[in-house]
């Protein structure tokens, strides 16, 4: 007899986020992309599956990143100090579908850059690249409430992906986002309670739920990995059986936790057991990558060119799967 | 919980004269008012004044579905006015409903079947009210096992136990919600269980306070759907707090505004 698998039938789905806007949009990227509208848990494609791959996001600076691992500076030498020569190398060398730059050099502590500065670098950026963007504040409160806003103003139209909110300072960058016609990026400390909440406290302002991306927060592999995953599958699940107020997809920032990991950082004199250093970086970073696609993860914020393209390659695999 | 909304019954007097009238806003209304307040589903009921109910049920479905596609349970007590219903549904279709009595499950299962329509079914018989859990499930039993001998999915079942006034059969209550968790027991898939709850409070002078406490009881017994009122907040809120308490939703500070997103 032949097997019955048994498939899962849900009523809800991930809500579909579009990021970039063409210039038939009103914006002047090369394509849009869409991430979301999963229709069932990842992969399993005989059950709703998976309409848009999940995309890598190649992660550039506005300022050089002083505490980046030699491991992983060696590979953007050239440009580390020139953002928009940086983010023109990860377009054409990388082949990034979108970028995400992070404008750390106006945190107070990282180089205090002015607003005008940054709204400048966003405008130049735009012109200088035609991917997708997401720009990430310095993670500095009161500062990223100056400088986000005038960004998103200056990115007007270009439907880029905008953060991040977070429970008690959402308010300032919702509103640009609203006005500005972009998406933002809610973040939540590893708490689905928060997620939801954030999402409804943004909802309310009059921001669809279908413009908001979660960063539920994750942990590298050894560091919280699992938790983050458990996180995201219990959204997943409440969002199947219907409850749109975490039908949200998910950003996770891949890069930036797997290289604070020790077995990334420590060299291998450090620890000769632990093999050469030039791959553990890599390995932890595409070993945080993929388990976090398993978990459900939309947009994956990448670091070192070998990890993006061995993430790129797992996608493509599995979504070839899907006709096979 | 499937929430099906109680207040479209021509036993009301706002409900009754429109029906009289064929005043169409005044139902559509209080469609949209039930929808609004967290109905999933809207009873229709002619009430006992009408004099035509055959073609009453008929012009309430098709003045409903003009404003709303939520399902809709033809609530009658004659299987000619269920089906008169069902010739004009477009929505989903819940039939309100049949007894244990072999009479009525010859005719209402096969309707069910045939009209794809969910189909409540209600622990009494010719011979009168249960009194006791034992009696609910014997009742319960007959009418699971009517609807397997006629191929109806026994998962669109929804087994009603027949709730009582506290102040008539206070004795009854604890049986009462013990048969709701008892028949889920009966059959797998299990059928569902439903409560037409304001029926607890009747007599009472705190209907309200009664109501909700005994839907958040049963609601921990394991009950899946209420005809009630959904008009009345404290007991909406009773129930999503009751949900919650129950794990079916996620945790968040505003919880009662985040299920009435959903």
């Amino acid at each position: 007899m032949a097997l019955q698998p048994m498939l899962e039938k849900w009523s809800g789905q991930v809500s579909t986020v579009t990021i970039g806007a063409t210039k038939s949009e009103g914006g002047s990227r090369r394509e849009a992309v869409k991430i979301g509208g999963e229709l069932s848990l990842p992969f399993l494609f005989p059950e709703g599956g998976v309409p848009n791959k999940p995309v890598v996001a190649v992660e550039i600076w506005d300022t050089a990143p002083a505490d980046w691992p030699q491991e992983l500076k060696k590979n953007y030498t050239e440009v580390l100090s020139d953002p928009l020569a940086w983010a023109e190398k990860c377009v054409k060398e990388l082949k990034a579908e979108v970028l995400c730059i992070r404008l750390q050099g106006a945190h107070p502590d990282f180089g205090n850059r002015s607003a005008d500065q940054e709204a400048k670098l966003i405008h130049e950026l735009l012109k200088r690249v035609d991917v997708p963007l997401i720009i990430l504040g310095s993670g500095d409160d009161t500062k990223d409430n100056l400088i986000l806003p005038v960004c998103a103003e200056a990115a007007k139209g270009e439907r880029c992906l905008i953060g991040e909110a977070v429970q008690d300072n959402y308010k300032t960058l919702t509103a640009s986002v609203l006005a500005d016609g972009h998406n933002i990026i809610a973040q939540s400390p590893i708490d689905i309670n928060i997620a939801k909440q954030l999402n409804i406290l943004i909802s309310d302002m009059g921001l669809a739920l279908e413009r908001i991306v979660i960063n539920p927060t994750i942990g590298a592999l050894g560091y919280g990995l699992e938790y983050a995953y458990s996180i995201m599958e219990r959204a997943r699940l409440a969002a199947f059986s219907g409850d749109k107020t975490v039908a949200s997809p998910f950003i996770c920032f891949v890069g930036q936790e797997s290289w604070r990991a020790k077995e990334a950082k420590a060299t291998s004199l450090e620890f000769p057991l632990w093999g050469p250093q030039a791959q553990r970086g890599i390995i932890w970073e595409v070993i945080t990558a993929t388990a976090l696609i398993q978990a459900g993860a939309d947009i994956l914020v990448m670091r070192h060119p070998e990890a993006i393209e061995k993430v790129n390659k797992y996608i493509d695999n599995l979504m070839t799967g899907a006709s096979a | 919980m499937f929430v099906i909304g109680e207040l479209i019954n021509g036993m009301y007097q706002n409900i009754g004269r429109a029906i009289k009238e064929k005043n169409k806003k005044e139902i559509q209304k209080c469609a949209l008012q039930q929808i609004e307040a967290g109905a999933d589903c809207l009873d229709v009921n002619c009430g006992p004044a009408s004099r035509d109910p055959v073609s009453d049920m008929q012009w309430l479905i098709e003045t409903i579905q003009e404003v709303t596609d939520k399902p809709l349970a033809l609530d009658s007590s004659k299987p000619k006015v269920i089906e008169s219903g069902l010739k004009v549904i477009k929505n989903k279709a819940v039939i309100n409903s049949t007894t244990a009595d072999a009479e009525k499950l010859e005719v209402l299962v096969p309707l069910a079947k045939e009209y794809n329509a969910k189909l409540i079914g209600i622990t009494i018989s010719a011979k009168g009210i249960p009194q006791n859990k034992d009696q609910r499930l014997e009742l319960a039993a007959a009418i699971v096992a009517t609807c397997e001998e006629k191929g109806f999915p026994i998962a669109d079942l929804y087994l009603d136990p027949i709730v009582l006034p506290v102040n008539v059969a206070q004795a009854q209550m604890k049986d009462i919600l013990e048969s709701i968790h008892e028949f889920k027991i009966i059959y797998e898939p299990p059928p569902k269980t439903i409560v037409g709850l304001s029926n607890v409070s009747q007599g009472t002078c705190v209907r309200n306070l009664v109501n909700r406490t005994f839907l958040t009881m049963a609601l921990a017994y394991g009950l899946d759907a209420a005809i009630l009122d959904p008009l009345d907040k404290d007991l909406m809120d009773a129930l999503i707090t009751a949900e919650l308490i129950l794990n079916k939703n996620i945790y968040c500070d505003s919880y009662l505004e985040a299920y009435r997103k959903k």
